[in-house]
Order: C-alpha cells, then sequence, then structure tokens
C-alpha cells in the first residue's frame, strides 16, 4: 500500500484493508468456537427432549393403560397411576401458591410503592437471601417444624408427621421471594407519571398503587405468578421430605394425609432401591413422569414469558 | 408572634390537610398499609424462624463435635457420622462447574451478544436458553441418569458405582447450571456500551480483540456475579444428584488416582442432608449441623455476589 513519490499512488484494494491473514485465521477460529459453544444449549435441549421421549414411548408401548387410572402409586407393584401423582402435584402447589401469593405480591407492593429507598435496600437482598436456602433445608424445617406446628392444630383427627399441608407451605415459603422478585421488578418499572396522574386527580396512595399501578404491572404480575406455580410444580426435595416419600401413595385430596407428587414419586423410584434399572417398568416410568413434568412447567414458562413481553412491549 | 414563618407554613399546611381530611383519619388507607408491612413482616419472619431453629438445634453438635463433625467420614451412629465427604464431594461439584460451565456458558453468551448476526439464530438459543432455566432441576437428572448413568456408565463409572460416578454427578451438575451462567453473562456483555466497541473498532481491532481486552474486563463484575450464583446453585442443589446417585455414595478412602475417585461413588453435602432427614428422630442433630455448614457456606457465597453486584455497579 505504500506508495512511492513521483508515481501514481498504487490503488487501494480490499486486500489491504483486511489486515495479516494470520490475524483473519484466528478470527474466523474464534468465531467457530463460540458458536459451537453456542449451539451447546441446543444440543443439550434436544438430548432432554429425546432421552425424556424415547424411555416414556418404552413405558407407554408395555404398560396396561387401564393402570394410569387406578387408585394408586405403587410402581413397585406395578401399580402406576400416573394420576394420583398429577393429583397430588396439583394440590400440593395449590396450597404452595395460597400461602406465596398473598405473601409475595404484599411484599412486592409494599417494597415499590411504600417503601423508603432505604427499607428497599436492606429488605431486597434478604429476599435474595431467602430465594437462595436450599429446597432440602426448607422440606426438613417443613417435616420438623411446620408439619408440628401448623398443620397438626388446624387438621381434624390424629395427622401423620407426613403429610402434603406442610410441603405445600413448604413450597409455599419457597417460592415467595421469586413471586415477590418478579412482581416487585414489574411494578416497579411502571412509569411514575402514571402515579403523578393519579395523585393529581387526588387520589390517595392506596387507591394508586391497588387500582393504578397494579392493573398497570398486571402482566408481570401474572407472569410472577405462573413462574411461582411454575417452580411449585418442579419443587421436589420439600415434598419428597415432607409429605413423605415412601414410594407409593393412594389417591388422596386430604392434604392432611401423606401424598405423592410427580418429583417426589420420582425421587423416591431413585432412592428406593438401587435396582430402578431392574426388568420392571418402574425406570422406563420414572421418564414417563419426567416427561409429563416437563410439559407442565414447559407449557407454563411459556405462557409467563408471553406475559412478560407484554410489559416491555407497553412502556 | 414568636414563631417563624417555617413552623407557619407547616401549620398552614396541616390546616390544609385537616380540611380536607374533615379531621377524620383514614382507616381503610392505614389498614392497607398495615396489612401490607404485615405480609412483608410475616415473609421476612419465616426465615428468622427457619435461622433460629436450625441454629438453636445445630449449633450444640457443632460445638460439641466441633471440627470432627466437618472431617469424619459418613457412618451409621450419630456421633460417628460427619460431613467430611459430603463437603469433598460438593467441593468436586463446584470443580466441575468452574471447569466446564464457566468456559462454555461464557462462550455462548459471547457469541449470542457479540457475534451472532443471524436474528432467528439468536431468536432460537434466547428461546431455549430460558426454556432450559425453567426446567424442574430433577428433569436435568433424569438427562444425566439416561445419558451419564445408563449409556455410558461403563466409561464414566465401572465396577462397584454402577454407573452413579462423580464424573457422571459433575457433568449433570454442570449442564443445570448452564443456563445461569449464559444468562448473567449475556446480560452483563449487553450492559457494556456500544461506544466502547466502536471506539476500538475504530482503532483497527478485530471482533476478538474488541471482545477480549475491552467488552470482557468491562462486563466481567457482572459475569464474575453470574458465576458466583452458579456455583452457589451446584453447591445448594440435590434434586437431580439423587437421580444420579449421590445419595448411596460416599468416598472410598482407599482411591488411589483422581481417575479412581471420579470414577467412583460419591456424595454431597445437600445429599447427606436428605439421606440424614429420612434417617430416625437421633440423626436430628446432624442434620440440623450439616444445615449450618451448608447455609453457612451458602450464605458467604451469596452476600459476596450481592456486594460485588453492587459495589461494581456502573452507569454508563
Amino acid at each position: 500500500m505504500t506508495a512511492t513519490s513521483g508515481q501514481h499512488p498504487a490503488r487501494l484494494t480490499i486486500g489491504d484493508l483486511r489486515g495479516s491473514s494470520s490475524r483473519r485465521r484466528r478470527e474466523l477460529a474464534v468465531r467457530l468456537v463460540f458458536l459451537a459453544a453456542a449451539s451447546l444449549s441446543i444440543v443439550i435441549s434436544a438430548l432432554i427432549i429425546l432421552s425424556l421421549i424415547g424411555e416414556a414411548w418404552s413405558f407407554i408401548s408395555q404398560v396396561d393403560l387401564t393402570l394410569l387410572v387406578e387408585r394408586g402409586w405403587f410402581p413397585r407393584r406395578d401399580l402406576y397411576s400416573i394420576h394420583t401423582i398429577v393429583t397430588g402435584t396439583l394440590l400440593v402447589a395449590a396450597i404452595g401458591m395460597l400461602v406465596a401469593a398473598p405473601l409475595g405480591l404484599g411484599a412486592a407492593i409494599y417494597l415499590s410503592e411504600y417503601a423508603s429507598a432505604r427499607v428497599r435496600r436492606i429488605v431486597k437482598p434478604v429476599l435474595e437471601i431467602l430465594a437462595g436456602i436450599p429446597s432440602v433445608v426448607l422440606g426438613y424445617f417443613a417435616l420438623q417444624v411446620l408439619s408440628p406446628t401448623i398443620v397438626d392444630p388446624s387438621c381434624a383427627g390424629p395427622t401423620q408427621a407426613y403429610n402434603m399441608a406442610a410441603a405445600g407451605i413448604g413450597v409455599g415459603i419457597l417460592i415467595t421471594p421469586l413471586i415477590a422478585s418478579v412482581a416487585e421488578d414489574a411494578m416497579y418499572a411502571v412509569p411514575s407519571s402514571l402515579r403523578e396522574a393519579s395523585y393529581g386527580l387526588g387520589a390517595r396512595k392506596r387507591t394508586t398503587s391497588l387500582r393504578i399501578v397494579f392493573p398497570a404491572a398486571i402482566s408481570g404480575i401474572v407472569a410472577a405468578l405462573i413462574l411461582g406455580l411454575s417452580r411449585g410444580i418442579g419443587e421436589t426435595m420439600v415434598v419428597s421430605i415432607a409429605a413423605g416419600a415412601t414410594g407409593g401413595s393412594l389417591f388422596t385430596l386430604n392434604p392432611c394425609e401423606p401424598g405423592q407428587t410427580m418429583t417426589a414419586a420420582m425421587t423416591a423410584l431413585a432412592t428406593g432401591s438401587d435396582q430402578v434399572r431392574g426388568a420392571s417398568l418402574a425406570f422406563p416410568s420414572l421418564f414417563f413422569v419426567g416427561l409429563v413434568l416437563f410439559g407442565f412447567t414447559l407449557a407454563l414458562n411459556l405462557v409467563a414469558d408471553r406475559f412478560v413481553r407484554r410489559v416491555r412491549i407497553r412502556y | 408572634m414568636a414563631s417563624t414563618p417555617r413552623t407557619q407554613a407547616l401549620t398552614a399546611a396541616d390546616v390544609v390537610r385537616r380540611s380536607i381530611e374533615g379531621g377524620r383519619v383514614d382507616w381503610r388507607s392505614a389498614a392497607v398499609e398495615a396489612l401490607l408491612v404485615g405480609l412483608l413482616v410475616l415473609t421476612l419472619g419465616v426465615l428468622a424462624w427457619l435461622l433460629v431453629v436450625v441454629f438453636v438445634n445445630g449449633i450444640p453438635v457443632l460445638a460439641e463435635r466441633g471440627l470432627d463433625f466437618l472431617t469424619s467420614p459418613l457412618a451409621a451412629r450419630p456421633d460417628e457420622a460427619g460431613v467430611g465427604q459430603a463437603i469433598t464431594g460438593s467441593l468436586w461439584l463446584m470443580g466441575f462447574v468452574a471447569l466446564l460451565s464457566f468456559p462454555l456458558g461464557i462462550g455462548e453468551a459471547v457469541y449470542l451478544a457479540e457475534y451472532a448476526r443471524a436474528p432467528w439464530f439468536t431468536r432460537l438459543v434466547n428461546t431455549v436458553v430460558r426454556n432450559l432455566a425453567g426446567v424442574p432441576s430433577l428433569v436435568y437428572g433424569l438427562l444425566g441418569l439416561a445419558i451419564f448413568v445408563v449409556a455410558l456408565g461403563d466409561v464414566l463409572g465401572p465396577g462397584s458405582a454402577s454407573g452413579r460416578s462423580l464424573l457422571a454427578g459433575g457433568l449433570t451438575m454442570a449442564i443445570l447450571v448452564l443456563p445461569i451462567v449464559i444468562i448473567t453473562s449475556a446480560e452483563a456483555l449487553r450492559a457494556v456500551p456500544g461506544s466502547i466497541r466502536e471506539a476500538a473498532f475504530g482503532v483497527g481491532a478485530t471482533r476478538w480483540e474488541v471482545v477480549r481486552s475491552h467488552v470482557l474486563p468491562y462486563a466481567a463484575p457482572g459475569i464474575f456475579t453470574g458465576t458466583i450464583l452458579s456455583m452457589a446453585r451446584a453447591f445448594g442443589e440435590t434434586a437431580p444428584l439423587i437421580l444420579v446417585g449421590a445419595v448411596i455414595g460416599g468416598f472410598n478412602v482407599k482411591y488411589e488416582s483422581v481417575l479412581e475417585t471420579l470414577q467412583g461413588r460419591y456424595t454431597a453435602l445437600p445429599t447427606t442432608v436428605y439421606d440424614w432427614a429420612r434417617k430416625p428422630q437421633d440423626f436430628a442433630g446432624n442434620v440440623y449441623a450439616a444445615i449450618i455448614v451448608l447455609i453457612g457456606v451458602l450464605l458467604v457465597v451469596n452476600a459476596l455476589a450481592i456486594y460485588l453486584r453492587y459495589r461494581f455497579e456502573r452507569r454508563w
């Protein structure tokens, strides 16, 4: 590219601007490495779906389908009543939501609309710490503390230490910080102009918070609730410890009794004995339950995602 | 006439307010605010309750056993059982996360934030990663069970481990935390303003040079926070490890080489808590003591992440 004086300056070509070829080669190599890393999550998703569907199919094709609505889930006796554990899952998740929705939304409204900056700065990290407590810990807390102190007095008749109500409350405590944090983000993101307009019309703080900000953030709040529900359905350890993962369960709608959720049924299968890989259908049934669970949470997460996106578009 | 104008103004405001409110107290507003405060206090109160229960029951065991509890292996008798093997196992799992999830996750985030040009690809990967982050951890355990324990079991965990090896657990955990690393890193990278990149491109840097010496250093605190959080997740996660066999584990003290350790049986701190929680009541003290160790580590790690985020939070 060096133009010698006196002569015509040499034409500038594309090649001159490209830089050294070793640098270009390195660029390409780095790009390919990153591309490979980026494809990894797609590969993992495909592997999850393939391994679930593969084993689940071998379960479906071998099991007597009428057994799926039998009276109980006892895989070691070849009773695969999936509707027992789906009901158990929904029951525990519903109890969890009854606890978590008021606590989480109340905390979110207070933190977003009422709390001073100082309170926010202290409370938000504390909520994050609560969110970081491992589920085994809450499971043991539910079994040892919640079950005797809260559930036992409110259930009629003698209650067993293992019960779905304690597990449900434990799940609720676990998902409260998640709901609070997502809902608070949504309400905090509502523009101040809406609040000011409301005050300008003479509205009180409570009217502004509950009738203006809350509805304006409703899609984020619904997303928070759906995410919480999805988390509650997928929660394993609390139920596994507190609801009595003895490997089987009769169909029941009474939260004061021991029960089984999809997740707890899976851990019970995996720990009851390490012969899950034996000849029976127990091993493929694990993947069938996993596929049902995966379907539930995926659907909920996709719906939540759609709601979250609506917030982003509005403001 | 001795009052200052300031108090006069305040009095005027009070007079105005009184005339608007008509001397009534707004009970409903007060009730709403009290209700909201109550719900928040209840939430925090549960946390306090949990911590008090754990510490009251666990501290005596820790005080009595001291270092012995932290170093003893698993045992059948509660006064001999300790969390030595469990801590070692959990540290191994964190090692897998650090070695595999960090480079791969940050690499994927860099591609998404800096390299990807085709919008369909970015959108696809974003959707996939977000969904992966929402998949229940137990499903990752199933993945590990199908692939690392059953399909690759003879390679990863031959012999007595029957596939349920430390390698299987570590790889499962590395996959589990990958979405967290990707999401937090990509967020940190996107927060670096375009002007930084443009300045570097302007002086002739290639894309990799821009990323390596400008974007990554500025995004480092955010990425670091994400990696710490993923470590915490790997330390506290239980469910998938149960499926890939950590409960029945326990390190064999006779393992001679690193390879043998990797292919052998293992256990981790949260799975040990789970295992003890299902034992008779005389293990309760041990459970609480192990929970103190578990929560202690997690509190320190999480507090570090929160501190880093506030310390290095940067407004461009």
